[in-house]
């Protein structure tokens, strides 16, 4: 490797720095006013670039190229006015996890309209018009696209920082970002400042993705990569700061563009290949920041958000009706086999079911009665997974010896990235666990010798006298029984109430004498170990483990799980994995277009239900429990 | 009363699903200034929310001739009402002048067209000669009763008709009280209406024309600040020790 | 021998003397009140001798232990209770709930797994709450309470552990003045019954005039008065950048 190369990939890792700072910059506006993590932000990028595509290919010439891209960033600044007059505005006062879950099910509905619309095919624009060559620089030739890449970005920030600092909008939305309530009993509309910023932070992703034209295919994975991509750089450049977000990409890229320049090393004793550390390089920058900063490299402590979501009222016992009820779905769960003679498929989704009843449980217990906010914890799950189908692969366990080590696989990992999460908390906690989340995954898609990379782990079967689908249904009922018991006894216990008291107010829990980081952290570990379970299950349930089954959209389906269910109740999840479990397996075959038919009813319920199914029906039989008129 | 600034009738309000007022009634004149007296919790900081839209709420609403009941929070501010909250709410990020700034609107006039009178940030560091040592400062680096100067400041910015002044002297060293007290004093001299939420009757005396106690989201006495101060029944029962 | 001792106790953020060389002791049973205009140091110097804040130089001394930087749970652990500003109880949990969290954490049960909690020490926790007048609200969610309920719980909780000092942050903020009497009564005939030491901070003049045994006046980040209620109301210093003229609150002859 030689200095210029590396000059050269610092220049390379400049340009690709803008792409990240103008998604970040959208998502951070957002973020700062409404105080919604919009992670429909990557798809409004992805919709920049495939807009871009068509103008200029179907205008063509310098215009359709360069018009082309100013009418992009414009048109997919009215798309999210649209998204914010349609539909955010309606849930600003619903819990933030809420308006996670919409802006996810938007993510399902653009990515399937993206589809309809331009097909499957990756497409790739036209060369820049005036911009099509390359310059020399460090003996190599650089792209002049590039080279204008490198400068839109800082300029771009310029005009936004001073936008911010020094006109009355700017102003305005720092307020708002404080206290909107306040900010509106001042006499300032907020509906029109909100759809603003939500139409500025689009059209920036919309100008990103569209600058990308002449230098990457539009591509329909684009929507996840570039928000997992903008988290990071928000996260690191510290929540709400413009000038943070464009540190941090630069940071991020640089050291992306370090791994490829150093390429493969002869360490003496073993040889390391750092380009294949692009993956991971970014969250584990993230990971040092958060921990040596938490809130971020130019953040600041997120001031306290005045919560509208209602107290929860206190847990009691399972009423007599409840354990009827719990004992009658048990009996039929246990018949299920002998119903279910003529058509197996419904054993194989009932697994798929409980699994999903494990999975969102255990994420319910940090979530809920801790109030961490995990986005990943699909990390457990693909812990307990590949802990499971490598310990028969290699190891050569027998499958119930494999399932019951699989959980402690799990804790181990549980226990390692708990420890950095429980420093942190709200988004900055969900952003970390994303994180981790993903180093899991890019550990097992890059480290092929042992993992198996893109393909897996195949051949996990279960053995006699499990390997027939009722008899593995049974298996994992008693695994799921003995699973959600425990995890309620655990609530119930000082341990479940000491999280509880963490979440409420840990100034008072730690004025008498609680170590709130210590009980969350052994709380998540708990959390982590139980997902192992559901995670063994899996394997021996598919008969394979892959990378794709334990990517960001399982952490995701967990929290729209959780959600769906009502994060306040302790029977939710159970409702929530079920009814979801079911929705995604009939949807699925369905249509085509199931991610687009999820979202819609994703939509429709988080519309119709802000306090999750289960909360509804409890506050339902509150309803109709209580006399008329009868306010205590 | 014909000349009322504000008249409330039969004000119900709620946060969520509990009832907070039930029934309040009460008016405010032109150049006026009314304090709603009573305990914690008896619905005072809810009345003033409730009339700028900050909660759900019933009930006939009038303000300097306009029916304000069906209006959202940024509407009512524009007709002229004030509001400066408890917790004062300042902006701790924004500086003095852009706290200021947040909250400007343009000049306006009384209902028979006489004009408001105007604040100009100049006229109110003259206010608050406080405020006008550290016009660079952020709010979250100023003390607790300079956040409360600020934040009545910045609803002048508005140049409203009357201000709800939501229990001025709360938690502030009793030096700032007497200023805010002063203040009140300097501001119904300008011809503004004042509803005041409060509790402190020695604060309340030096300020005040008239009274309402409420007491569980009712008005349970009104009466002028006068014939309170001899009422020492009244005051037992809902104020004092 | 003191309760707490104060020595030389020194603070700066940013370059500015938040709290300067304050030095102060506390005897057994006595109710000490911190007074002071907004911003002249009162809650750093609180924070400071509840843990959530580490001193720059100086000491601060329970008995003859120094918990000067000790974490708040382990300065609990000595004998320190303490109520918030704005009450802090836990919402999501009843109201004898909360005083038995308290209670279990005292016995090191925090960890149990297994046996319920809502079980755990509740007899004590109710009779706690009788203490302070708050029997019957026992079952009833926390959150549900009128604020000045809320405190009494605080009470409740901030006994638990049998504490020989209680630090009090502004006990009466935000009540009315009935109420603000009945709760600083409660606790003062509470602590006088078990020899418990008080330091409070508190706007409220009436309360301090009243009840409080000994008063000192912090300005501008140092301790400018130390004595009685007489001599803390005749002193020109503190009325100067204090009291003003007194006429915003009752001059209580006592």
């Amino acid at each position: 490797m030689t200095l210029n190369a590396l000059l050269f990939q610092a220049l390379n890792g400049l340009s690709t720095a803008s792409g990240l700072f103008f998604i970040a910059a959208g998502l951070s506006l957002i973020f700062g006013v409404t105080r919604i993590v919009n992670i429909a932000h990557g798809s409004l990028y992805m919709l920049g670039t495939y807009i871009a595509y068509s103008l200029a290919t179907k205008i063509g010439g310098a215009f359709g190229f360069w018009g082309g891209i100013v009418l992009t960033a414009l048109i997919v600044g009215v798309i999210g006015a649209l998204i914010e007059i349609v539909l955010l505005r309606r849930i600003y006062r619903a819990p933030e996890l809420f308006q996670l879950l919409a802006t996810f099910a938007l993510v399902l509905v653009i990515n399937d309209a993206t589809l309809w619309l331009w097909g499957p095919e990756d497409l790739l624009g036209p060369r820049a018009p005036g911009l099509a060559g390359a310059v020399e620089i460090f003996g190599r030739r650089l792209p002049s696209y590039d080279l204008f890449l490198i400068f839109i970005a800082p300029a771009v920030l310029i005009v936004l920082h001073f936008a911010l600092a020094k006109t009355r909008f700017g102003r305005l939305m720092r307020a708002a970002t404080q206290d909107r309530e306040m900010v509106g009993a001042l006499g300032v509309n907020q509906a029109v400042l909100f759809t603003s910023v939500f139409a500025l932070g689009a059209l920036l992703a919309g100008l990103g993705g569209a600058l990308q034209v002449a230098r990457e295919p539009a591509n329909l994975a684009t929507d996840l990569v570039a928000i997992g991509d903008a988290f990071v750089v928000v996260v690191v450049g510290g929540m709400g700061s413009i000038t943070g977000a464009y540190l941090a990409a630069i940071i991020i890229a640089e050291v992306k563009a370090l791994c490829i320049a150093i390429g493969v090393v002869n360490l003496g004793f073993v040889t390391v290949n750092f380009s294949k550390f692009t993956l991971v390089a970014e969250f584990i920058v993230m990971a040092i920041v958060l921990i040596a900063r938490p809130y971020g490299l130019l953040g600041k402590p997120q001031g306290v958000v005045r919560s509208v979501a209602e107290p929860e009222a206190p847990i009691r016992p399972a009423t007599p009706m409840l354990k009827v009820l719990g004992a009658v779905v048990l009996v039929l769960l246990l018949a299920l086999p002998l119903l279910a003679q003529t058509s197996p498929y419904v054993l194989v989704l009932a697994t798929d079911v409980l699994i999903a009843v494990i999975f969102a449980t255990s994420l319910h217990f940090i979530m809920g009665p801790g109030g961490m906010h995990s986005f990943g914890h699909a990390a457990y799950f693909g812990l307990g997974a590949y802990g499971a189908a490598l310990l028969v692969k290699l190891a050569g366990f027998p499958m119930l010896a494999a399932l019951f080590t699989a959980p402690l696989v799990a804790l181990l990992g549980a226990l390692l990235f708990g420890w950095f999460a429980v420093r942190l908390s709200g988004v900055y906690l969900a952003m970390l666990t994303l994180a981790f989340a993903q180093i899991v995954w890019a550990l097992v898609f890059q480290w092929e010798g042992f993992t198996g990379g893109s393909n897996g782990v195949i051949g996990v079967w279960p053995a006699a006298p499990f390997n027939k689908s009722w008899a593995y249904f049974l298996l994992a009922l008693a695994f799921t029984v003995i699973a959600i018991l425990v995890l309620r006894r655990f609530l119930f216990a000082p341990f479940g109430y000491a999280m509880r008291a963490g979440r409420d107010s840990p100034l008072r829990a730690e004025a008498i004498g609680i170590d709130v980081k210590r009980i969350h952290w052994l709380g998540f570990a708990i959390a982590g170990c139980v997902c192992g379970i559901a995670g063994g299950l899996f394997a021996f349930a598919k008969g394979s483990i892959s990378p794709e089954a334990i990517s960001v959209s399982r952490s995701i389906d967990g929290l729209v799980m959780v959600l769906l269910g009502g994060i306040q109740t302790l029977v939710g999840p159970i409702v929530g994995a079920s009814v979801y479990a079911v929705l995604q397996d009939t949807v699925m075959r369905q249509t085509e277009y199931w991610r687009a038919l999820l979202g819609v009813i994703i939509l429709v319920l988080v519309l119709a239900f802000p306090q999750g199914i289960a909360g509804a029906l409890s506050a339902l039989s509150r309803k109709l429990g209580r006399k008329p008129g009868g306010a205590a | 009363m014909n000349d009322a600034m504000l008249s409330v009738a039969g004000l119900q309000a709620w946060y969520g699903a509990a009832q907070i007022l039930h029934d309040v009634s009460f008016n405010v004149g032109r150049g006026e200034v009314v304090a709603l007296m009573g305990r914690n919790g008896a619905g005072k900081t809810t009345t003033m929310k409730a009339l700028m839209g900050l909660v759900s709420r019933r009930g006939a609403l009038r303000f300097n001739g306009a029916d304000i009941a069906g209006l959202r929070p940024f509407e009512i501010a524009r007709l002229g009402l004030g509001f400066t909250p408890e917790d004062r709410r300042i902006f701790s990020e924004l500086t003095v002048l852009e706290n200021l700034d947040i909250g400007r609107q343009p000049p306006r006039q009384f209902a028979d067209g006489a004009a408001a009178p105007v604040w100009t940030p100049e006229r109110l560091f003259a206010l608050f000669p406080n405020l006008g040592e550290m016009p660079n400062r952020p709010g979250g680096r100023m003390s607790g009763g300079e956040q409360q100067m600020l934040t009545v400041a910045r609803t002048l910015m508005g140049n409203p008709l009357l201000v709800l002044l939501d229990e001025p002297s709360e938690g502030v060293a009793p030096l700032i009280v007497e200023q805010m007290a002063n203040t009140i004093i300097e501001l119904k001299k300008e011809g503004l209406s004042i509803l005041l939420s409060e509790q402190n009757i020695h604060f309340a005396r030096l300020v005040s024309d008239r009274v309402y106690v409420l007491e569980k989201g009712e008005i349970h006495w009104q009466g002028t600040m006068a014939e309170l101060a001899g009422n020492l029944e009244v005051q037992r029962a809902y104020l004092t020790v | 021998m003191s309760v707490l001792s104060v020595r030389s106790l020194s603070k700066t953020f940013g370059g500015v003397h938040a709290v300067n060389d304050v030095s102060f002791d506390i005897g057994k049973g006595e109710f000490l009140a911190l007074i002071g205009p907004n911003g002249a140091g009162k809650s750093t110097t609180f924070n400071m001798i509840n843990g959530q804040l580490t001193p720059d130089s100086g000491d601060i001394l329970i008995g003859d232990k120094s918990i000067a930087g000790m974490a708040p749970r382990d300065i609990w652990r000595l004998g320190v209770g303490r109520t918030f500003q704005v009450a802090a109880t836990f919402g999501s949990m009843t109201v004898v709930e909360n005083v038995q969290m308290a209670l279990i954490s005292h016995a090191r049960g925090i960890l149990g797994l297994w046996r319920p909690a809502a079980s755990l020490h509740r007899e004590r926790a109710l009779e706690l709450l009788a203490q302070v007048g708050m029997a019957d609200a026992a079952d009833r969610p926390s959150r549900e309470l009128a604020y000045g309920d809320v405190k009494r719980i605080e009470l409740a909780i901030a006994l638990a552990n049998d504490p020989q000092l209680l630090l009090m942050d502004e006990p009466t903020a935000g009540m009315a003045p009935r109420e603000r009497n009945d709760l600083i009564k409660l606790v003062k005939a509470l602590v006088v019954e078990r020899g418990i030491s008080v330091l409070f901070t508190e706007h409220s003049m009436d309360v301090v005039f009243s009840y409080a045994d000994r008063i000192i006046v912090l300005a501008r980040g140092r301790l400018i008065a130390d004595g009685n209620a007489a001599a803390i109301r005749d002193n020109a210093k503190v009325r100067e950048v204090y009291f003003g003229t007194g006429k915003t609150f009752q001059e209580t002859a006592s």
